[in-house]
């Protein structure tokens, strides 16, 4: 939550969205959601929609999961992005994504949830 | 001044029947006998914790269970940093003269405990609960990322990599307490089952029942002294997601204030003793450390740098990887180890000279460090 606003509908809570927080005093974008700017500390950061745009920095295809939930979907694979608006998120993506490619998100079910996956971009 | 007196380690593998309390205390009776002390000497305790029992306040009760009413006591969390992180507060608990002997212990039944999948996930709640976990992943698939990205930088390949799964169990071979006994290849390695690519089983530490301790006091109680000559810690982010760009990773920051507190050049370093909870990470903690150049930790393997007899013997009773990893008594036992070398004890693995050792424990997802100069004083 960032203060007293509502947070924005996204994917940790069952949109179709990815959102983010922009310091309005350092301009640091953040992922996390918090009340604060966790890098300078100001109050209130402002609360955005992502383009769903980025780029693979690291990936792991899981092959062996931990419940029953998440093994009907094995392998799948987790990566790294940094996104077109400057933060790093964690999100599913195609198994056969590599670190550099320029990928755009679409939202996927996964273990009774809508997640974030993304998809080499096609321009 | 403080220095390690005493040391205790069980076998590490399945103890049937034997709770976290059981393994605690066998390991703490081991460090207190070694240290030549009674339990009644003992006036401070740390522990660390147990999945399998979770606690609030595990130091007094472990404290009640072996008969100790300390002066001081207390838990210690940081994931895989926890048993450094109790060393280095011993260290100064006994330096300001809060306490004389301190016991540090850990010990968890985390194989036989549980469910190899409760332990797992236990595990991958150190991911964030909103913006992590809901995406199935596992601490070999946060390790299997960082792993991704630093090939990717460095170049190294997943044989490489699969080199100090086979370094560790040829060290494991020679240590009857460890939880594997049989040679591998890195052939083998590359066969084994994919985990968290590129992550394979064999490139991940098991899940392990055990226990580890040590006695930390103001004067050496024996003939030879081990002493700490200084430690530190750095704290860079949680969260892999949050995680620093690799050319700023913890380990780098933590060995670099412990050298500026100890005094001690890596050049004076014969012995070393590295967290390796998976293979990535212990390549990236030796090239972080200065340990080895940057992507040339493989290559120093194959030409036996950090075996028994060379330059640098590295974990020689196995590590986490072969030797095994019980949660903080995991790394415990990495400095159980390097205190049986300093000592002239460590039978068919003695190595020619450990008179001064680092020792680095990582916690979380390369998250916490701390790191830990010791030396032999007499």
């Amino acid at each position: 939550m960032s203060g007293s606003k509502q947070a924005l509908a996204d994917w940790t809570t069952g949109a179709e969205a990815i959102s983010y927080q922009s310091c309005s005093a350092c301009g640091t974008p953040q992922y996390f959601r918090r009340r604060f700017c966790a890098s300078c500390g100001a109050a209130d950061p402002e609360q955005k929609y992502a383009s769903g745009k980025g780029t693979v920095y690291a990936t792991s295809l899981v092959c062996r999961a931990a419940t029953p939930e998440t093994r009907a979907h094995v392998p799948y694979n987790i990566v790294l992005v940094d996104t077109a608006e400057g933060f790093r998120m964690m999100a599913h993506g195609d198994s056969d994504l590599a670190i550099g490619d320029e990928v755009t998100a679409r939202f996927v079910p996964f273990a009774g949830r809508l997640i974030p996956h993304f998809t080499r971009t096609t321009s | 001044m403080s220095f390690i007196t005493g040391v205790g380690l069980t076998a590490f593998g399945r103890h049937e029947g034997s709770s976290s309390l059981d393994l605690m205390s066998t390991a703490a009776d081991l460090a207190i006998s070694d240290a030549g002390l009674k339990r009644a000497d003992i006036d401070g305790i740390l522990c660390g914790y147990s999945t399998v029992a979770p606690h609030i306040m595990l130091a007094t009760v472990f404290a009640e269970h072996f008969g100790i009413r300390p002066a001081y006591a207390h838990a210690v969390q940081v994931g895989g940093a926890t048993g450094l992180a109790m060393t280095m507060l011993a260290h100064h608990l006994v330096e300001s003269n809060v306490v004389r002997h301190v016991l540090v212990v850990a010990g968890e039944n985390r194989l036989t405990g549980q469910s190899r999948d409760a332990s797992i996930l236990a595990l991958a709640q150190v991911g964030h609960p909103d913006y992590e976990v809901p995406l199935g992943p596992t601490i070999p698939a946060y390790y299997g990322l960082v792993a991704s990205r630093y090939m990717h930088e460095y170049g190294l390949t997943q044989e490489d990599l699969a080199e100090f799964a086979v370094l560790m169990r040829r060290h494991a071979l020679m240590h009857p307490g460890a939880q594997f006994h049989d040679a591998i290849t890195v052939a083998d390695v590359m066969q084994s089952k994919p985990v968290a690519l590129p992550l394979k089983l064999l490139d991940c530490c098991p899940v392990s029942d055990g226990g580890a301790a040590f006695v930390v006091s103001r004067e050496p109680t024996g003939e030879t002294g081990v002493r700490v000559r200084g430690c530190a810690q750095a704290h860079t982010h949680q969260h892999v997601t949050a995680a620093p760009a690799l050319s700023e990773f913890g380990a780098e920051i933590a060995v670099a204030r412990a050298k500026a507190a100890s005094g001690v050049a890596m050049s004076d370093v014969r012995y070393a003793a590295v967290y390796d909870s998976f293979t990535i990470t212990l390549a990236m903690l030796l090239e972080d450390l200065g340990l080895a150049g940057r992507g040339e930790a493989a290559a120093q393997v194959r030409a036996g740098h950090f075996g028994r007899d060379g330059t640098m013997p590295l974990n020689t009773h196995g590590g986490l990887l072969s030797y095994g990893h019980c949660g903080v008594g995991g790394a415990m036992a990495h400095l159980v180890e390097t205190h049986l070398q300093m000592t002239g004890r460590a039978g068919s693995r003695q190595v020619r000279d450990a008179s001064v050792a680092l020792l680095h424990g990582d916690g979380g997802v390369l998250s916490s460090h701390v790191s830990l100069f010791l030396e032999r004083t007499r």
